[in-house]
């Protein structure tokens, strides 16, 4: 059990949680954004899909890492359209069109990887950028500050969702029409036009995300993220809709998958109970889950479609 | 309106079923070219360079040979219910012989064969057929190519640690691993060989965190099994940290430090058994390949400098088995 405690152990498993917590923490931080305006978009996972074999696809051709992860936002954005005009204009049932949406995603991306490219076939990754100063402190810079630059910028995203969230018209609108969209509406506020922007900012991170993880882990392959972004819906449920929240829900879910994977290695975790340590960050994510629910409630118009007078 | 969205709703699924159906499902086949006809359902994609693109690959090369008509695959069924549906579909359409490519199909190919006596049905890898006339299993021994490999590995590494990155510790990928293993203790008794199960065949992310525990606890030399280990190969390349591959020849993913992959060859298998349903034997056999029967190859990375000593410690190693029988 003493090997848990090195001070290497620690390193790797701190630094693997914040690589594991990047993609989740962009998906749920745009999420985030479209459920305080009162829209649910469950097909956040295939919007990441896409955006991850877009990513994939454009740094494959060009070798540009960050085309290709500006080419994942762009298709995120669309998809966010798209979710938008679903759910907002023609008023569907958002649940569902949002399992559509991620049907979409997760066919479409591998048809387009089938077609397009075959067998899996690596790419260039990010390249990690050392803080200077701060990347020498010991331990601590080892863990926090020799990652690559999104990690940095996923990161620093968090305060300004907060910021934008908290401090601006733009956010206090977000959470009047999440809350009350008839009495936004009767004060000029547009109701439809808020929720198409909050759907349009959630589609681009979820398709960041996506392409955050194809370029980092430099290859696509059928169903990349692995149901990604559903673990993302529920981390913003597990963060109270706050960036704050959701970033300790994806850190800690990230920690959690490291430090099993790494008490897998020192075999301290048994292989019989090896199954059982994997289900550890979803158990975690559900107790954390009934712990929100008791203390935090959702946005009051959460799914509901708004139309003037009714 | 209501009526428009919802519409608008059943069109998006019906573009996505179909979008899916179209990635999903493959003819490799055409038309009249011979009246044997050969279904596969696999769990994951057809060129993922390891379980489902091996027999894939086995199909092609038959029906390249003329020894079948057409081929049909669909792949990325990982769920059961949804491989149910195609296996029993396939029967239906009149294939000749059923492939359920994948350990978790047992239960469906069980329940279809019985449905359809006079189709032969294959699952793998397994040993159990049921007691039904109609089904063939089949495994491979990937233990004796994980056994060789490991031998290689161990006098490859330069500080005795070698990791293995796994998915589930069940069928052939506990068995590849288990073998792999034993190979690297063989050659250096006091050698240290972290096993890393996942618990998950296709999370990608998680195997590449597994391969960097793994590097992280001093592997220099590394293996591992299943379709997401393409993950774990992407921080080996990073890391310069040499590679054995199973199931597919993963020279494409890292030919720099790929050395060898094990790959299985089912077409001898999958010949024998195409002859013996044309003779009607339609099952009640298990099949197993080998080294000795050609089933399992090394196939050597020309890009990679392997030392002649170590080719040759791998090679005894192969002809052992080979022996053996």
């Amino acid at each position: 059990m003493s090997e848990v405690f090195t001070t290497a152990v620690m390193i790797a498993v701190v630094a693997s949680a914040i690589r594991l917590a990047v993609p989740l923490l962009l998906a749920s931080l745009g999420e985030t954004f479209g459920q305080r305006s009162g829209v649910l978009n469950l097909g956040v996972d295939g919007i990441m899909l896409l955006g991850a074999f877009t990513g994939y696809y454009t740094v494959l051709k060009t070798g540009n890492v960050w085309l290709g992860l500006l080419t994942a936002g762009i298709v995120g954005l669309f998809l966010g359209l798209a979710s938008a005009v679903i759910a907002v204009t023609l008023k569907a049932e958002q649940g569902i069109s949002g399992i559509g949406v991620y049907l979409f995603g997760l066919g479409m991306s591998d048809l387009l990887f089938q077609k397009l490219v075959g067998t899996p076939i690596p790419i260039d990754t990010f390249p990690a950028v050392n803080i200077p100063l701060l990347a020498d402190i010991p331990y601590i810079g080892e863990m926090f500050f020799q990652h690559s630059l999104v990690i940095y910028l996923a990161f620093a995203a968090i305060p300004v969702a907060t910021f934008v969230m908290n401090k601006t018209t733009f956010g206090m609108n977000i959470r009047a029409v999440g809350e009350y969209p008839d009495a936004a509406d009767t004060l000029g506020v547009s109701v439809s036009g808020v929720r198409y922007a909050t759907e349009i900012i959630g589609g681009t991170l979820a398709g960041l995300a996506g392409g955050v993880l194809a370029i980092t882990l430099g290859i696509f392959q059928q169903n990349l993220t692995n149901g990604a972004g559903f673990i993302a819906i529920a981390l913003v449920y597990f963060g109270a809709w706050r960036p704050i929240g959701i970033m300790i829900g994806a850190l800690l879910f990230g920690f959690v998958n490291a430090l099993v994977l790494e008490l897998k290695t020192l075999e301290i975790i048994p292989r019989d109970l090896s199954n059982i340590a994997a289900m550890a960050p979803a158990i975690i994510t559900i107790l954390a889950l009934v712990f929100v629910a008791r203390r935090f409630r959702a946005p009051s118009a959460l799914t509901k479609p708004f139309t003037r007078g009714k | 309106m209501k009526r428009r969205s919802i519409t608008l709703v059943v069109l998006i699924a019906a573009f996505a079923l179909i979008a899916a159906a179209c990635s999903s499902d493959d003819d490799g086949g055409s038309g009249d070219t011979g009246d044997f006809k050969i279904a596969i359902v696999a769990p994951s994609a057809s060129n993922d360079l390891a379980f489902t693109q091996s027999m894939v690959d086995a199909a092609t090369k038959l029906k390249d040979d003329g020894v079948i008509g057409e081929f049909s695959v669909t792949d990325g069924t990982f769920v059961v219910d949804d491989a149910a549906v195609a296996i029993r579909d396939y029967a239906s359409q009149g294939f000749n012989l059923v492939i359920g490519h994948g350990s978790q199909y047992g239960g469906s190919i069980s329940e279809i064969a019985k449905d359809f006596p006079e189709t032969s049905f294959a699952w793998g890898t397994s040993a159990d057929t049921f007691g039904l006339a109609n089904v063939y299993a089949y495994e491979a021994a990937s233990d004796q190519g994980g056994r060789v490999m490991g031998i290689m590995a161990a006098a490859l590494s330069s500080n005795d640690n070698v990791g293995i990155v796994g998915p589930i510790e069940v069928g052939d990928a506990k068995l590849y691993v288990d073998g792999f293993k034993a190979g690297v203790l063989v050659n250096k008794p006091s050698a240290t060989v972290n096993v890393n199960y996942i618990d998950s065949f296709s999370d990608v992310a998680l195997a590449a965190e597994a391969g960097q525990s793994l590097i992280g606890a001093g592997a220099d030399v590394m293996s591992g099994t299943a379709q997401m280990v393409v993950g774990a190969i992407g921080v080996a390349s990073t890391e310069g940290v040499l590679w054995f591959g199973t199931q597919a020849n993963q020279k494409s993913l890292a030919p720099e430090i790929v050395v060898a992959s094990q790959v299985y060859h089912w077409e001898h298998m999958l010949e024998e058994m195409v002859s013996n349903v044309k003779d009607g034997k339609l099952g009640g056999e298990l099949y197993v390949i080998t080294f000795a029967n050609d089933g399992l190859v090394i196939e050597y990375n020309d890009d990679y400098d392997l030392p002649s000593e170590v080719k040759d410690l791998g090679d005894a190693a192969v002809q052992a088995f080979k022996d053996e029988g």
